[in-house]
This record gives structure tokens, C-alpha cells and sequence, in this order.
């Protein structure tokens, strides 16, 4: 059976509450990944704030819930965050929630390959028929990134989003398993 | 023959060990970022976990041992160089019907298909029937493991179940296998 | 849609602790009733300790891996017993164990009744793919049962239990959901 870990560029690896609070300090010190990963306000947590919480969520091993660090193959470098969420058992539907929080990654298909790897263990490993997500309509990076991945566009919750003075919508996204079948085939 | 020269948890090249916290965290995090190992050795989703996570899993097991008293751990480690290949479990013991579900795994594919497998389980298996004095066991397989299927046979082990696609993985369902071994079975094959 | 809780013979309901308790106290005298249910030596437990674990398993709220069923019968309403699903999410397959603790409404088809109401629920309300069990070959009447159910024997362990100073052994069953589909068509869903 494939190797359902690792992509192209980046595998899926354990996540280490003690390292991953530290570099969530880092990531959250840059007020443009907070703005396009946060729909609600954040203030800023200590490591060891943002340890405890995370500790606590690590210990509870639950069907419904992964969570991952993402690393580089070729340097092994930390570069964010991967969560699977199981929202509906009978439905087999899952909320997936990425953070890439080193900029100079972006837009270089780290994302796309990342949704990729992480596609392949929803539908495969958990066995689910979809995966949703949500993402910011001001996130262009992140939303050309899913249609790469084969997300389609479900709908919109219209200016729901309020930042820099503006309204923005939330833009809901989902692919379903026998459309993620076809495109790897 | 009443042998109690013959070491149990001394193997040819393998013996069997209890759990170094403060070393094997790390060896057996590796293999949980293995899909391939994992897919192999649970029927649970595979998952990579951190040593941290896997010291927290040492202590409960090791309280569920002391406590529940139906479980018995061992790490399997190569005699060469005391390193951590792998690990043997016998589990849910029923001691008033004899009864106990194994499990082996051997966690870096290097080290299979190295006889280490093979060696591991006969040892699980006279520890279980020599030393438990169970009356049988039992093992649980996906038909896509036919490595253990294989090995199971080997050592005699009777397929005696087929839970018809019980289990989902890799989009498609597939059986899972009940295989059982008597002690008078493991103690006819031992004579000859 | 049909009425998913109520069958030709029973009805399931949700029963306090306090009424559970009170029955599983008498149903544990009968020695008959826990050796055809379990596989763990019989015992007697007082009555403090049955409500607490009853109270501990209502403790943690709904659960999309557990399920439990109180079973009353519609002509008399009269509790008789229970059945109870664990469900494996990844892999979608249910497990079910089921009882009735008033012994004259064994042999009467209350049994297969119950059984028939857990299946449906199970692959029409949870969805899954398949639902398995296990009983014991010294309960025959429990295979034929659940053989009319629709589960399909797919074999047996040898030997596994030991009582009366007899082997004897377990013997594991399964329905798949493409089975009970072409199985029965009044309650296949619609598509």
C-alpha cells in the first residue's frame, strides 16, 4: 500500500506540542498569516501558553480528529500545521484546516502538495466520501491552491468577515471521494 | 520433558525485553511515520505520534499491565547491538478460559524478512503455552498481510474465521482473518 | 418513513438507571441468563455498584460510537431487556450485544424481533457497513435467531470457552449492508 504520508515536497509528521508552540510564537508574530489563517481576532500566546492547550488536545487519540506538522522533504524544515476534523460519521464528511507559516513557502506549491497528501489519507486511511473547508475570500493564494487539489466551490457565507474596514465572504469549498478517485487515478 | 534450562526470553538472534523509556520513545516514534508499518501492524488508522506521545503510551501500559493483569509486553531487541526492532504482545487474557489474542510486529522494514519474525513468535508462543499454561490463542490479520498470514501457518496457526470486509482501507473493504493455535496443536509440532 | 423504534412485538425506549438497575439486580440471579451472554465468569454484584455503572455510562453524553436500547413489549410494557451497538467509525462496522432478561419471553420471537429493529436502525440510521456478533455454539437458540435476521455464520473459534468442565466454542457472525439491502424490501431504504 502507498505511503500515504508523503508528497512530493513536504511529509506529514507527528506534532510535537513542544516544539510546534514555539514556532507557532514565530508564525504568529507575522500579522498577515494570522489574518488569512483567523476569522476571529487572536492575541498573541506565549510558547508555553500555546503549549498547554496543545498537550491537552495531543492526549485525546479520537477517530474524529488528526493533526499533523508539515516538514519538508528536502530539509526537514517545520513549516506548519494540518488538522482533520470529522464533522458528520454518516455522512463520512471531515473539516480539514492547513496553516503554512513560513512565507517564504508560500506560493511555491507547498499548500497544493500538502492538500494532496492529506487527500489521499482522508479517503484511504479514514475512509471518508468528502472533505470540506473554508477559506477567507480574501486568500486568493490558498483558494487557486484547493482548485489545484480538486476542491470545488459549494457556496459562500456573504460578508461574515470583517477586516481592514471591509466585508468579506467566507467561501466553502469540498471535494468528494470519487472526484479525488478520478483525478489519481 | 520438564525444560526450565531453556531460556525463555533468549532468542537466537532476538531477545525479548521489557520497555527502555528512555530510548525506545524515539524508535518507535519512527515507525509510527512509517504508513506501510502501521498499516501492517493495526487495523486502526494509522497515525505519526511523537516520542513524547509514545512515553505517555509506556506509562499507561504499563499501568494497565499492573492493573488489569490480563496483558503481558515484550520489546523485541537484536542481540547484536540491544537495538529496538520490534515488539510482542499478548492480550485480552482470559485466565479462567485460557484464552489470549496475540500480536508481533517487527518495525523497521530492513529488519524483516529476516527470520526475526519467526523467531519472536515461537518464543511468544512457548512463553504462552509453557509458561501461561493458556489453552489457546489467537491471532486477527487483514487479508493484504500476507507476511503474517504466511507466518501464522507456518507455526500451524488454523484460519478459523472470516469476518466478510470487515475492515476499509486504500478504497476498497477487505476480510479480516481469526486465526487460532491450541497448546496440544503447538505442543504436537514441538516433539517433532 | 418508517417508525424505527417500534417493532411487531416490542418497542425500544430509554429506560433511568434506577429501573435498570432494579432488573439487571434479579436478571443476575439467573446464572442461565449470564452464562448465554458472556464470556466473563458469572458474579453478583450489589445493587450500589450496578447503578453507578449505569450512571457512569449515561455520564458521557451521546456518543457517535455508542448505542443503547432499552426493549419494552408493546402488549404489556413490560421490560425485558436490551441490546447495545459499539461502532467502529473508520472502518463502519457495528458490533451488537442483546439480551432479554425476563426468561419467559425467551423462545417467543421477542428476540428475533429485537434483533430485526437493531438491524434496521444500524444500517438505515447510523449507516454502516456492517454488523457483526459473536455467541456462544451452546446457544442455539440465539443462532437461529439471528440466521433469521439475515446474519450469516462465518465461523467459529475453537475452544475459547470453557465451562461445566466443557469446550466449547464461539461463533462469529456477520451481515453486510449490500446483504440486508437485497434481504428485505420493505425496509431497503429509498433511493
Amino acid at each position: 500500500m502507498k505511503d500515504i504520508f508523503t508528497g512530493k515536497l513536504v511529509r506529514l509528521s507527528a506534532f510535537d506540542p513542544e516544539e510546534m508552540s514555539k514556532a507557532f510564537v514565530r508564525w504568529n508574530l507575522n500579522s498577515e498569516y494570522v489574518r488569512l489563517l483567523n476569522s476571529s481576532t487572536r492575541p498573541m500566546q506565549s510558547a508555553k501558553s500555546n503549549a498547554a492547550w496543545m498537550e491537552k488536545e495531543a492526549e485525546e487519540i479520537s477517530p474524529a480528529s488528526y493533526y499533523f506538522s508539515i516538514r519538508t522533504l528536502a530539509e526537514d524544515k517545520l513549516l506548519g500545521e494540518l488538522g482533520l476534523d470529522v464533522i458528520n460519521w454518516p455522512g463520512r464528511d471531515a473539516f480539514v484546516g492547513l496553516g503554512i507559516g513560513e512565507p517564504e513557502y508560500w506560493s511555491k506549491g507547498y499548500g497544493t502538495d500538502v492538500m494532496n497528501v492529506l487527500l489521499r489519507f482522508a479517503f484511504t486511511e479514514i475512509n471518508l466520501r468528502r472533505v470540506t473547508l473554508n477559506v477567507f475570500e480574501y486568500n486568493p493564494r490558498a483558494i487557486r491552491s484547493y482548485e489545484k487539489a480538486g476542491f470545488r466551490h459549494e457556496g459562500r457565507m456573504r460578508r461574515v468577515l470583517n477586516k481592514e474596514g471591509k466585508r468579506w465572504d467566507m467561501v466553502y469549498m469540498g471535494i468528494l471521494r470519487e472526484e479525488w478517485m478520478e483525478l489519481n487515478k | 520433558m520438564f525444560d526450565i534450562q531453556t531460556q525463555l526470553f533468549e532468542g537466537q538472534d532476538i531477545r525479548f525485553g521489557p520497555i527502555d523509556h528512555e530510548k525506545d520513545p524515539e524508535i518507535e516514534s519512527k515507525w509510527t511515520h512509517d504508513s506501510e508499518f502501521m498499516r501492517l501492524m493495526e487495523t486502526g488508522p494509522a497515525r505519526p505520534l511523537s516520542a513524547a506521545m509514545i512515553k505517555k503510551q509506556y506509562e499507561k501500559l504499563e499501568k494497565q499491565i499492573e492493573e488489569d493483569k490480563n496483558l503481558y509486553h515484550f520489546m523485541v531487541r537484536a542481540k547484536a547491538d540491544d537495538r529496538l526492532i520490534g515488539k510482542a504482545t499478548l492480550q485480552w487474557i482470559e485466565w479462567t478460559n485460557g484464552n489470549a489474542h496475540l500480536r508481533l510486529g517487527i518495525g523497521a522494514a530492513d529488519d524483516r524478512r529476516k527470520g526475526y519474525g519467526t523467531q519472536a513468535l515461537g518464543m511468544l508462543l512457548r512463553f504462552a503455552f509453557a509458561e501461561l499454561n493458556l489453552f489457546r490463542l489467537t491471532a486477527i490479520v487483514p487479508e493484504y498481510n500476507e507476511g503474517a498470514v504466511a507466518l501464522l501457518q507456518k507455526f500451524g496457526f488454523v484460519q478459523e474465521v472470516c469476518r466478510r470486509k470487515a475492515l476499509e482501507r486504500d478504497g476498497r473493504r477487505w476480510d479480516l482473518y481469526v486465526f487460532g493455535l491450541l497448546s496440544s496443536e503447538w505442543q504436537e509440532r514441538i516433539k517433532r | 418513513m418508517k417508525d424505527l423504534f417500534r417493532g411487531e412485538l416490542v418497542r425500544l425506549t430509554h429506560e433511568e438507571p434506577s429501573v435498570r438497575t432494579e432488573a439487571e439486580a434479579r436478571w443476575q440471579r439467573d446464572s442461565e441468563f449470564i452464562r448465554l451472554a458472556d464470556s466473563d465468569p458469572a458474579g453478583l454484584s450489589s445493587e450500589k455498584k450496578i447503578k453507578e455503572r449505569f450512571e457512569k455510562q449515561a455520564e458521557g453524553g451521546p456518543s457517535p460510537e455508542r448505542y443503547f436500547f432499552s426493549v419494552r413489549t408493546l402488549a404489556e410494557d413490560r421490560y425485558i431487556g436490551f441490546f447495545g451497538m459499539f461502532v467502529d467509525l473508520i472502518h463502519s462496522e457495528a458490533w451488537v450485544g442483546i439480551a432479554i432478561g425476563e426468561r419467559e419471553f425467551w423462545s417467543k420471537g421477542y428476540g428475533t424481533d429485537m434483533m430485526k429493529l437493531c438491524v434496521q436502525y444500524v444500517f438505515t440510521e447510523l449507516g454502516v457497513e456492517r454488523l457483526s456478533l459473536a455467541l456462544h455454539a451452546y446457544n442455539p437458540r440465539a443462532l437461529r435467531s439471528y440466521e433469521k435476521c439475515g446474519f450469516r455464520l462465518e465461523g467459529r473459534t475453537r475452544g475459547d470457552m470453557l465451562r461445566e468442565g466443557r469446550r466449547t466454542d464461539t461463533l462469529w457472525m456477520g451481515i453486510l449492508r449490500e446483504e440486508w439491502l437485497g434481504l428485505d424490501t420493505d425496509t431497503a431504504p429509498v433511493e
